[in-house]
C-alpha cells in the first residue's frame, strides 16, 4: 500500500514538472506582449525596455522559467501586470471562495447522486427508477445558469431566504459564508449529481449481475442487505473516478456561475486576466488548477486502493 | 420422508416454459447428480430450490424441504433458509467471492446473518470451516482476499461458506467445471466427504457424466426440461433405457478414428523456445523479476500429424500457442515453419503468418456481432497478397461452409442466429479458407456440450482425410485428447515432461506428472462401454 502510494506520488511530481513546461511554454508563444499591451501602441522603446525588465520579462527564457517555478515554491507568485499586486494575495482571495464553493458543491451533488443512484440501481425498470432516470435526464440537459436564474428568482427574489449575489465574506462567520454560497453550490451541484446518479446506478447495476451477488444471496442476504454489503463499495471505482474529475471541473469552471452569482471567484479572475493580457496571473492561476487537479487525482488513486484491495498489492 | 422432494415442479419464464413437471427426491446422505446438456434445466432446477430464479419466472407444484413447502414461502423466510438449511457451490469460482472482502469475512457473514453465534464464536466457527475444506489459517489467513487464492482455494472457501452452518442440503451448480482436473478431484473427494461426514443430502448438477459417475447414489438425466431417466448410479449406467442417456453416455466417450499420418516430415520445429514475463519490481530501484512460462521447450510436429498439448492452467499451453503463432516474441529458441522463422526481425513473418490458422475455445466471444458469417469467415483473406474476389470468393465461402456441415446460403446471416456448435464450425471453416498448412486448436471443443463436441470431433476426423491437416490441439481434456491425436506432449511448469505416441502415454505414461493427471481425469466405468 505505502509503495503504491509512494508510486503515486512519483508520478504526481513528474505531472506537475511537465505541466509546468508546457504552461510556461504555451504562455511564452502566445501573442501579446504585456509590456506594449500596458504602454499602448505609441511607447517609447527604453520605456518598454524599462517596464519589461521591472515585470521580469527580460533574461532568457530558462533563467526566468526557473525564476518563475522556485518563486512558487515559496509562495511568490510575482507581481500582476495590471493590478501591480502580488499576484499570491490575488489567487489567494479568490481561492477562499471557490474552494469552499467547488466543495459545497461536491458535497451537495454526492448526497444527492448516491441516494438517487443506489435508488434507481434497486429498482431498476420500476416507477421509481423511471422517476429518478427522467430527473437525471432533465439535470444533464438543462444549463446550469439557467437552474441559477430560477433559483435566485424563486429563493432570492420570491422567497427572501438568500441574497441574489454577492459573497458575505467569511469575517462574518462560517455560517454567513455558507450562506451566500448556497444557491450557487446547488445550481452547480444539480448537473454534476445527475451525471453522478447515473454512472452510480449503472455501475451499481453492472455489480448486481455479477456471481458473487448470487452467492450473496445464497447465503441468506436479502436483496437489500446484498446490495449494500456487497454492492456499493464494489461499484464505487469508477463513481470515483467521475467525482475527481467534476471536482477539478467545479473549481476552475464555474466561471458562469460566478458571473451569475457576481462571485469573486478564480473563474471570473481568470478570465479578467486573459482579456488585460495580465499573463502572470494566468499563467500561476493555471498552474495552480492543474496542481489541485493533480492532487485530487492522486487522492483518488489512493481512494481506490482503499475499496479495492487488488489494487494495494501492486506497485 | 425425503430431506428434498420435488414435485410436479414446472417453471415458466416470461412464458417460455423452462421445467416440465419434474420429480426428484433426495434423502438426508444421499448424493443425487442431475446431469444433462446445456438448456436442459438442471441448473434452473437448483435455482428454483433456492427460490433464486430470474425475474419473469413462475413455479408451480412442490418443493418440499423436510416436509415444508418451498414455494409459498415469503421471501423473508427463504432468506431464513438460505445459507442456514440449504447451501450452495457455484461454477465460477474466480467471480463467486466478492473481491472487496476478505475469505474470513465473507465465510463469517454467512454465520452472521444468520444470527446463529456471537461474533468471536463466529470466527473461530469460520477458522474450524476453512480448516475442514483445506484451508487451515495457518497458512491461509482469514485476512486474505480472494484474489490472493487460486481457483480451487476459492472454490473451497465459497463451499466453507455453503456449508458453515451445516446446512441439510447442499447444492453444487457444475463446482468443478472451471477447475483443473487434479484440482477437480479434490473438490469432489472433498464434497462427498462433508455429504458423508455431516449427512447432507447433496445435490449435484453437472454436465460431465464421468465426473458423477463413481460419487452419486442416483443420477437424474435431463433434457429440454424435462427428467428423461432416473435411477441408481450402477444400475443406470448397466441399464440405460433412454436413448438420450445412451447417447449422452456414448458422446462422452466418443472415440473417432482418424487417417494414418504420412510419412515425417517435418513442418513445424520448436526450438529450445524461452518466454519469460516480467514481474513487477519488489522495490523501487530493484531489479524486476522474471516468469518463465515457458523453458526450454523443443519439439516437431510433421507434415500431416495431429499433435496433441495437454496440462493444466498455468503451464504456459496459451504461452506457447501465442509463440508459435508470432503474437508474442519470445526471449530466445527458434520457431520455424516450413524451415522459415515465424518472427523476423521484431516482427511476426507475413509469409509463416498466412500458413497458420487457430480455432478459439469461446464459439460466442469470438466473433463480431456485427458482421455476417460471409466476412466472417473470409477474414483470413487479408494476409494473401492477392485475396480472392467475385465469383471466386463466393465458391470459397460455399465450399468451406459445405465442408464444415453448413450450408452455402448460410453465409448471408450473423452470427447470433446459430447455435454454439455451428459457430464453432463457422470458426473452422474460418481457420480453413485460405487452406492453411497448419491449424492450432486451442481447447476449441471445450465450451460444448458432449452430443456436440462429438459432432466437431467427427468433422474434424473427416477434415483430416479430406484436406490432409495437419494441427496442434490444445486440450485439458485428456479423453478428446486422446482420441483426436497421433501424438501427444504433457507440459508442466512451462517444459515438456513427456511426449511420444498418444495411445502409448496414455496407457503406460513415463513421468509422475503424465500419470497424476490420468489418475485425476475422471472416467466413465467400463460398464457403460459394453452398453455402447
Amino acid at each position: 500500500m505505502l509503495r503504491y502510494a509512494l508510486k503515486r506520488l512519483i508520478s504526481l511530481f513528474i505531472s506537475l514538472v511537465v505541466a509546468s513546461v508546457v504552461i510556461f511554454a504555451v504562455i511564452e508563444v502566445a501573442p501579446g506582449d504585456p509590456a506594449s499591451f500596458m504602454l499602448g501602441v505609441n511607447a517609447q522603446e527604453d520605456t518598454l525596455a524599462a517596464l519589461r525588465a521591472e515585470l521580469g520579462l527580460d533574461g532568457s527564457k530558462i533563467q526566468r522559467y526557473f525564476n518563475w517555478v522556485s518563486g512558487m515554491l515559496v509562495g511568490d507568485f510575482g507581481t500582476s501586470y495590471t493590478y501591480r499586486t502580488p499576484v499570491s494575495q490575488m489567487i489567494a482571495d479568490r481561492m477562499w471562495v471557490s474552494l469552499p464553493l467547488a466543495l459545497y458543491a461536491l458535497t451537495l451533488s454526492t448526497l444527492i447522486a448516491f441516494p438517487a443512484g443506489i435508488y434507481a440501481a434497486a429498482r431498476r425498470g420500476k416507477p421509481g427508477d423511471l422517476t429518478v432516470m427522467g430527473a437525471t435526464q432533465l439535470g444533464i440537459a438543462v444549463p446550469n445558469f439557467w437552474f441559477a436564474m430560477m433559483l435566485v428568482l424563486i429563493f432570492a427574489i420570491k422567497l427572501r431566504w438568500f441574497s441574489a449575489g454577492g459573497f458575505a465574506g467569511w469575517d462574518k462567520g462560517v455560517w454567513t459564508g455558507l450562506h451566500s454560497l448556497t444557491l450557487p453550490a446547488i445550481a452547480l451541484a444539480l448537473p454534476q449529481a445527475a451525471i453522478l446518479a447515473r454512472v452510480m446506478r449503472s455501475s451499481l447495476l453492472d455489480i448486481l449481475g455479477e456471481d458473487f451477488m448470487r452467492t450473496a444471496r445464497a447465503k441468506g442476504l436479502s436483496r437489500r442487505q446484498a446490495l449494500w454489503r456487497h454492492g456499493v463499495r464494489n461499484a464505487l471505482i469508477p463513481v470515483l473516478t467521475i467525482i475527481g474529475l467534476q471536482f477539478s471541473f467545479l473549481l476552475a469552471g464555474s466561471i458562469i456561475i460566478e458571473q451569475v452569482f457576481y462571485l469573486p471567484g478564480l473563474g471570473r479572475l481568470v478570465f479578467q486576466a486573459i482579456s488585460a493580457r495580465d499573463l502572470i496571473v494566468v499563467e500561476s492561476v493555471v498552474m495552480l488548477l492543474v496542481f489541485a487537479v493533480i492532487t485530487v487525482n492522486f487522492l483518488v488513486d489512493l481512494a481506490y486502493a482503499g475499496v479495492d484491495p487488488r489494487l494495494r498489492g501492486r506497485s | 420422508m425425503s430431506l428434498l422432494q420435488i414435485d410436479n415442479l414446472s417453471l415458466t419464464i416470461h412464458e417460455t416454459e423452462i421445467l416440465k413437471r419434474i420429480r426428484l427426491r433426495i434423502d438426508a446422505g444421499q448424493i443425487v447428480a442431475v446431469t444433462g446438456e446445456s438448456g436442459s434445466g438442471k441448473s434452473m432446477t437448483a435455482l428454483a430450490v433456492m427460490r433464486l430464479l430470474p425475474n419473469g419466472a413462475k413455479a408451480d407444484g412442490a418443493i418440499l424441504l423436510d416436509g415444508r413447502n418451498l414455494l409459498p414461502l415469503m421471501e423473508s423466510d427463504m432468506c431464513a433458509l438460505r445459507g442456514a438449511e440449504i447451501g450452495m457451490v457455484f461454477q465460477e469460482p474466480m467471480t463467486a467471492l466478492n473481491p472487496v472482502k476478505t475469505i474470513g469475512d465473507q465465510v463469517i457473514e454467512t454465520i452472521l446473518i444468520h444470527k446463529a453465534m456471537p461474533r468471536a464464536k463466529a470466527w473461530a466457527r469460520a477458522q474450524e470451516v476453512l480448516t475442514r475444506v483445506g484451508l487451515p489459517p495457518d497458512r491461509f489467513p482469514l485476512s486474505r482476499y480472494p484474489h490472493e487464492l487460486s481457483g480451487g482455494q476459492r472454490q473451497r472457501v465459497v463451499i466453507a461458506m455453503a456449508i458453515a452452518l451445516r446446512p441439510k442440503l447442499l447444492i453444487a451448480d457444475e463446482p468443478t467445471t472451471a477447475l483443473d482436473v487434479t484440482t477437480q478431484a479434490q473438490i469432489l473427494e472433498l464434497l462427498k466427504g462433508l455429504a458423508r461426514e455431516y449427512g447432507m443430502g447433496l445435490l449435484m448438477i453437472t454436465h460431465d457424466l464421468a465426473v458423477v459417475a463413481d460419487m452419486a447414489d442416483q443420477i437424474v438425466v435431463m433434457r429440454q426440461g424435462e427428467v428423461v431417466e432416473r435411477g441408481a448410479t450402477t444400475d443406470l449406467l448397466n441399464n440405460m433405457q433412454h436413448p438420450y442417456t445412451r447417447m449422452l453416455f456414448q458422446a462422452s466417450g466418443h472415440q473417432v478414428s482418424l487417417p494414418d499420418p504420412p510419412e515425417p516430415q517435418p513442418l513445424l520445429e520448436v526450438k529450445n523456445v524461452i518466454r519469460d514475463y516480467r514481474l513487477p519490481r519488489k522495490s523501487l530501484f530493484g531489479r524486476s523479476g522474471h516468469n518463465r512460462a515457458v523453458d526450454e521447450v523443443s519439439f516437431t510436429l510433421n507434415r500431416g500429424e495431429r499433435l496433441g498439448l495437454v496440462g493444466e492452467s498455468g503451464c504456459g499451453k496459451s504461452t506457447l500457442t501465442k509463440a508459435i503463432l508470432g503474437l508474442e516474441e519470445t526471449q530466445s529458441g527458434d520457431i520455424r515453419l516450413d524451415s522459415q522463422p515465424v518472427f523476423s526481425g521484431h516482427k511476426p513473418n507475413p509469409a509463416v503468418r498466412r500458413k497458420m490458422q487457430v480455432v478459439f475455445q469461446d464459439p460466442y466471444g469470438s466473433f463480431n456481432p456485427r458482421h455476417r458469417v460471409a466476412r466472417l469467415i473470409t477474414e483470413p483473406f487479408h494476409l494473401l497478397d492477392t485475396p480472392p474476389s467475385g465469383p471466386e470468393r463466393q465458391d470459397r465461402i460455399a465450399e468451406m461452409l459445405t465442408a464444415v456441415g453448413l450450408r452455402p446460403d448460410d453465409a448471408g446471416k450473423f452470427i447470433h442466429e446459430f447455435s454454439g456448435g455451428q459457430r464453432q464450425r463457422i470458426a473452422i471453416a474460418r481457420a480453413l479458407i485460405i487452406r492453411p498448412e497448419l491449424i492450432l486448436f486451442d481447447e476449441a471443443v471445450s465450451a460444448l456440450d458432449v452430443s456436440v463436441r462429438a459432432q466437431i470431433l467427427d468433422l474434424l476426423a473427416e477434415l483430416c482425410t479430406t484436406y490432409n491437416l495437419t494441427y496442434l490441439f490444445i486440450s485439458h481434456d485428456l479423453s478428446v485428447v486422446r482420441t483426436i491425436t497421433d501424438r501427444v506432449m504433457v507440459m508442466q511448469a512451462g517444459k515438456i515432461v513427456e511426449q511420444g505416441e498418444t495411445e502409448q502415454v496414455f496407457s503406460d505414461p513415463q513421468h509422475p506428472y503424465t500419470r497424476t493427471l490420468i489418475d485425476a481425469a475422471p472416467v466413465l466405468p467400463d460398464i457403460g462401454t459394453s452398453v455402447a
